[in-house]
């Protein structure tokens, strides 16, 4: 009797531990540790926003409210005047948006399909040449050709100054993620699977559309998402190269205006018909313009994020 | 046994000429945007002149050979002085500091109760990694512009005079380390994060039964488990220590001449040296330099990591 009393005891003790260690949430602050640090993370979390919403806030305000009372939070006018004038001057916005999405498309198609291919190639463990081209590749990361050879053989080698391939080749692949891409190969693709599909007579290309690209998903997602945005915000290969007005990338336009916005309404052709610059919402338009540029990035990585993330993980250089 | 050996070179050209042709494309631009620019180098060690028809190989080849007179030229400048200087100083703490504050972000964040509001601040520290520097500047001018920016409201609204940003270097160093840490620390605390996320539950519980209070847990459990991951970034770091983020020094400052001490990079003055001077052999040196430290840099901190650790090395 006595014994089995203590067994009980034992065993609801037991219990009792078991329980408690549940309980206990091994990852977790306690509950004012965790409001303390809640609000700390969360006053960076808004010094990361702010600035944007700042700047939309900016583009409502009405421009003699801007110019008496500097940028204000709440401004004392509103006004859509700053959008107003951007849709007027259209044709020089809608060409650099334009430029932009041409760039952005078509860059990131080719540098998904060129780090891809290379990255398949040294992932197989039966190519021959493997080691040769894998090293061909990591030397970009040990070292780099400088900004000024690299611009001598894109103006006087390559010719390419001024064109719209100035702002899409020197981009066009990007070394670091064919380390990437390949490990995720070498991970996510059996040896099994490839090998399975040769002995079925799959020619290598055949094996490559059907078999592996479908596994690397999100490897490609994950690469093209980078590539995109790389794109979307390149303004230094504008800087080096483009002169014509109508190769300018909104990223480029930007930082003109930034400076002159006399730059603007010459290139509107607007001058002549409001006579100078008076009465043209200078400020509010080039917040505008900041916030067009911004808005589809914004919106659309919280979507994205998390192959942003996994992209990351499958990272590792080495096999 | 032998029969692999004999087979030649044409013979495995032939067997795996599917992946040859794959990795063709790659190889062709790393010829040109690479391999070619780094033959390139050797206008460093030219009086380099565009000749007329002479095209590319012209031009390089009939430019006069002046040995390492760029380099004299460059170093006898104080220039040299003033941005290895910047570029090593901004760099160093972008490492300490941006480690510091990712690991701590991350860490803080993975202990946080609520998944929502994980995923709203990562969510919102992710933002600045996907902007342009070009944005960040118009941000940065709306609270700094010196007529009428927030931050010089403020201070004229309380009694005091309006500080000139623009022409002022006294607080760029700060401005600057917090908007490249503030840019990019987002992105790198969500690496760590998720390296957290990979450790198995099974060591904290452990030191949960051991009795580890949460501040154990972290430094024995956590902080060991990122070592690999901390090494290899860092190791990328200090190779990348002589290279400037040139959006930020070039875009941020607008490029202003009064704080050229305390903005100018190696980046910033290669590019400006080849859009206003025009001297391409000197501005090549520049390059060079930057690239030959750099490339040194990565490698012996290589070494001394295989030294220690061979599993956390790059390469």
């Amino acid at each position: 009797m006595n014994s089995q009393e203590n067994t009980t005891a034992i065993k609801n003790k037991n219990k009792n531990k078991k329980k408690k260690i549940n309980q206990v949430n091994y990852k977790g602050f306690g509950k004012k540790t965790n409001f303390f640090f809640n609000i700390l993370i969360g006053l960076f979390a808004i010094s990361c926003v702010f600035p944007f919403i700042f700047i939309i806030i900016l583009s409502f305000t009405d421009e003699t409210a801007m110019v008496v009372n500097g940028y204000q939070l709440i401004p004392e006018t509103w006004s859509l005047d700053g959008y107003r004038y951007l849709a007027q001057m259209g044709d020089q916005i809608l060409q650099a948006l334009f430029v932009t999405v041409f760039v952005t498309v078509v860059g990131t198609l080719i540098n998904t399909t060129l780090t891809s291919f290379y990255a398949y190639a040294i992932s197989r463990k039966d190519f021959r040449f493997r080691k040769f081209f894998t090293m061909f590749a990591l030397v970009t990361m040990l070292f780099s050709a400088g900004l000024v050879p690299g611009y001598i053989v894109m103006t006087s080698l390559l010719g390419l100054k001024d064109t719209i391939w100035a702002l899409i080749l020197p981009m066009a692949m990007s070394p670091f993620n064919i380390i990437v891409m390949r490990t995720f190969f070498i991970r996510s693709v059996p040896n099994s699977i490839i090998e399975s599909a040769r002995i079925d007579g799959a020619s290598e290309f055949r094996t490559f559309w059907k078999i592996v690209l479908p596994l690397a998903v999100p490897g490609i997602a994950t690469i093209s998402l980078f590539a995109a945005i790389g794109f979307w915000n390149d303004w230094f290969n504008a800087l080096l190269y483009i002169q014509s007005d109508n190769l300018m990338p909104l990223q480029y336009v930007l930082m003109q205006i930034q400076s002159n916005i006399e730059f603007m309404i010459e290139n509107a052709g607007m001058s002549s018909m409001v006579g100078g610059a008076t009465g043209i919402p200078r400020e509010a338009t080039r917040m505008a313009m900041v916030v067009i540029s911004t808005l589809p990035i914004a919106l659309s990585y919280p979507f994205f994020q998390k192959y942003f993330i996994s992209g990351l993980t499958i990272g590792g250089v080495k096999e | 046994m032998n029969k692999k050996k004999k087979k030649g070179f044409l013979y495995h050209v032939n067997k795996d000429k599917a992946m040859l042709l794959m990795a063709l494309p790659g190889t062709l631009w790393l010829i040109f945007f690479f391999y070619i620019p780094v033959a390139g180098n050797v206008v460093a060690f030219k009086d380099f002149k565009f000749v007329e028809d002479g095209g590319f190989w012209g031009s390089i080849s009939q430019s006069a050979w002046v040995g390492f007179d760029n380099f004299k030229f460059l170093f006898s400048s104080s220039n040299a002085y003033i941005i290895t200087r910047n570029t090593l100083l901004y760099n160093i703490t972008f490492i300490v500091v941006g480690l510091i504050m990712a690991v701590s972000i991350a860490v803080i964040v993975s202990q946080l109760r609520s998944k929502r509001m994980i995923k709203i601040y990562q969510t919102s520290m992710l933002l600045p990694y996907f902007l342009s520097w070009v944005i960040i500047s118009y941000f940065v001018y709306a609270f700094l512009s010196p007529d009428k920016g927030l931050v010089n409201s403020i201070i004229t609204g309380q009694g005091g005079t309006a500080i000139s940003w623009y022409s002022d270097p006294t607080y760029w160093p700060f401005i600057l380390v917090f908007l490249g840490i503030w840019k990019g620390v987002g992105y790198s605390s969500v690496i760590y994060f998720a390296a957290i996320m990979g450790i198995e539950p099974a060591f904290y519980e452990a030191a949960e039964i051991d009795g580890a209070s949460k501040w154990q847990q972290i430094r024995h459990v956590t902080l060991p488990h990122l070592v690999p991951l901390i090494t290899i970034l860092t190791i990328m770091g200090v190779g990348g220590i002589f290279k400037a983020d040139f959006g930020l020094f070039y875009q941020i400052p607008r490029n202003a001449g009064a704080l050229y001490n305390v903005t100018s990079v190696l980046d910033t003055y290669i590019y400006n040296g080849l859009a206003t001077s025009g001297d391409i052999g000197m501005t090549t040196a520049a390059g060079l330099y930057q690239s030959v430290v750099g490339c040194i840099l990565v490698v012996i901190t290589n070494l001394i990591v295989r030294r220690f650790d061979e599993e956390s090395a790059l390469f």
